[in-house]
């Protein structure tokens, strides 16, 4: 395998996103686990600090579900691609599945069968301010995929009614999803693209505030109000139910306010390069 | 092993054999108990960790090996403590008909550190295939473990340290 092909390129971004944590998600978990007053809660964060350590050193996935792969692939103005070139991204990602020994966790929704490794998520997008193609590569695990919600409300409910809604979504992820979380919130387009705002929201920078004044002050306010829920790491209290709260919105219709929730659990696992030749 | 005294919220470390089986194992197993065949596993003696851990790579005895969500495995529970099983692991909450079947069969409910497969991976000694080969990381292996991280979720008395789901 040539360092500079796609296949090499590919490989490294499914090593990266499946066996470390981002520093920005590692700055935050290691600044809750100094806080943390509740003992039982700081040793739960100790333990996820601790588990990505290992991975990292061992190179082995951080968590035995290695997710659903969801891949977005961000088109720059100099780029050309063929639908020859998105078959290649989805095999080198099967075969980078495989390599890395990450676990086969697709199959056939009605006849189930044996795990595979086959199907993913894949979205394309423009950008005209990009040079080259950039790829972002997200495992997402089914612990707290099967607690996303969708909500279609009134085109004038209130803020309160939208916080109330993601608060209710947080309170029945509970334990399962495996806390402290990520919260993806994504507002307006239609039913199914506030979904993948609430998805991509999880994807925006960490250690940064969110540039837009209004989204930037709910992202605060629900910050706050799910960290006094109280479900804590692993559900055991505490202050640090949430890292962090990130919201996206794009125009809707007149008649509508569709809200997404999209819930990560702390191991949040992507990883992006930008590649100028496919 | 011996648990009828731990108390829910306590840690334990625990030194013994573990079966993994998540949702397509249980659904196989009820079906065994309901035709009155004979089981792969005898689950008077044993352990069952909801766990489907991630392929091995080479020179390693087993990969990534978290729990996962119990509560989908809160239908398959009556039958399976009927038939004798009483250890359970897993992460996450369980329905209040478990909690209570928990007290009223006097088994026992810890959780395993949720999202910490590679840290628990060092906690496996070794690994073995039992049955239901097909499933891929779904199938039923026989992991023996050594200081392996619980903490009592139910305990047999039914005190949890959860809500009910
Ligand atoms: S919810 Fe996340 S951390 Fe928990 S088991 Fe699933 S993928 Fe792993």
């Amino acid at each position: 395998m040539k360092t500079d092909s796609l296949q090499h390129q590919i490989d490294k971004l499914v090593k990266r996103a499946s066996f470390s944590l981002r520093p920005d998600l590692m700055n935050l978990l290691i600044k809750a686990y100094r806080s943390e007053p509740v003992s039982r809660a700081k040793k739960a964060l100790g333990w996820i600090i601790d588990n990505a350590r290992i991975a990292e050193k061992e190179n082995i996935p951080i968590c035995q579900d290695t997710g659903f792969p969801v891949i977005f692939i961000e088109l720059g103005k100099d780029i050309k691609i063929s639908a020859d070139d998105a078959k290649r991204i989805e095999k080198y990602l099967v075969t980078s599945y495989e390599n890395n020994f990450l676990r086969a966790s697709t199959l056939d929704p009605i006849t189930r069968g044996a795990p595979s490794y086959k199907g993913l998520s894949m979205h394309f997008e423009f950008n005209p301010a990009l040079k080259g193609v950039k790829l972002t590569f997200l495992l997402k695990g089914f612990g707290s995929e099967n607690k996303s919600q969708l909500k279609m409300f009134n085109p004038t409910a209130k803020l309160e009614e939208i916080e109330e809604f993601v608060l209710s979504s947080v309170k029945s992820a509970g334990p399962e999803a495996c806390p402290p979380f990520v919260v993806g919130l994504g507002i307006g387009g239609t039913s199914n693209d506030c979904l993948l705002l609430a998805k991509k929201a999880l994807l925006m920078p960490l250690d940064k505030s969110n540039p837009d004044k209004t989204l930037f002050k709910i992202e605060r306010s629900l910050f706050k109000k799910i960290n006094s829920l109280g479900i804590g790491p692993m559900g055991f209290g505490g202050m640090h139910t949430v890292l962090a709260v990130r919201v996206k919105k794009e125009p809707t219709h007149i008649a509508g306010l569709p809200v997404g929730v999209n819930i990560s659990c702390h191991a949040l696992r992507y990883a992006s390069i930008k590649i100028f030749k496919l | 092993m011996k648990f009828e005294n731990l108390k829910s919220g306590e840690q334990f470390f625990l030194n013994d054999f573990l079966y993994t089986a998540r949702d397509q194992a249980h659904s196989r197993l009820l079906k065994l108990i309901k035709a009155q065949s004979s089981l792969p596993i005898d689950l008077s003696d044993s352990i069952i960790y909801y766990c489907g851990p991630s392929a091995t790579p080479n020179g390693r005895v087993v990969g990534s090996c978290g729990p996962t969500t119990s509560s989908r495995m809160d239908m398959f529970v009556e039958p399976l403590l009927k038939a004798g099983l009483r250890i359970m692991i897993g992460k996450g909450r369980r329905s209040k008909k478990v909690r209570m079947l928990i007290k009223k069969y006097k088994a026992i409910y810890f959780i395993a550190p949720a999202g910490c497969g590679a840290l628990l991976s060092t906690k496996i000694v070794s690994k073995k295939l039992i049955c239901f080969k097909d499933l891929g990381p779904e199938a039923i292996y026989r992991l023996k473990v050594k200081d392996f991280p619980l903490i009592v979720a139910i305990d047999s008395k039914g005190h949890s340290i959860y809500e009910d789901i």
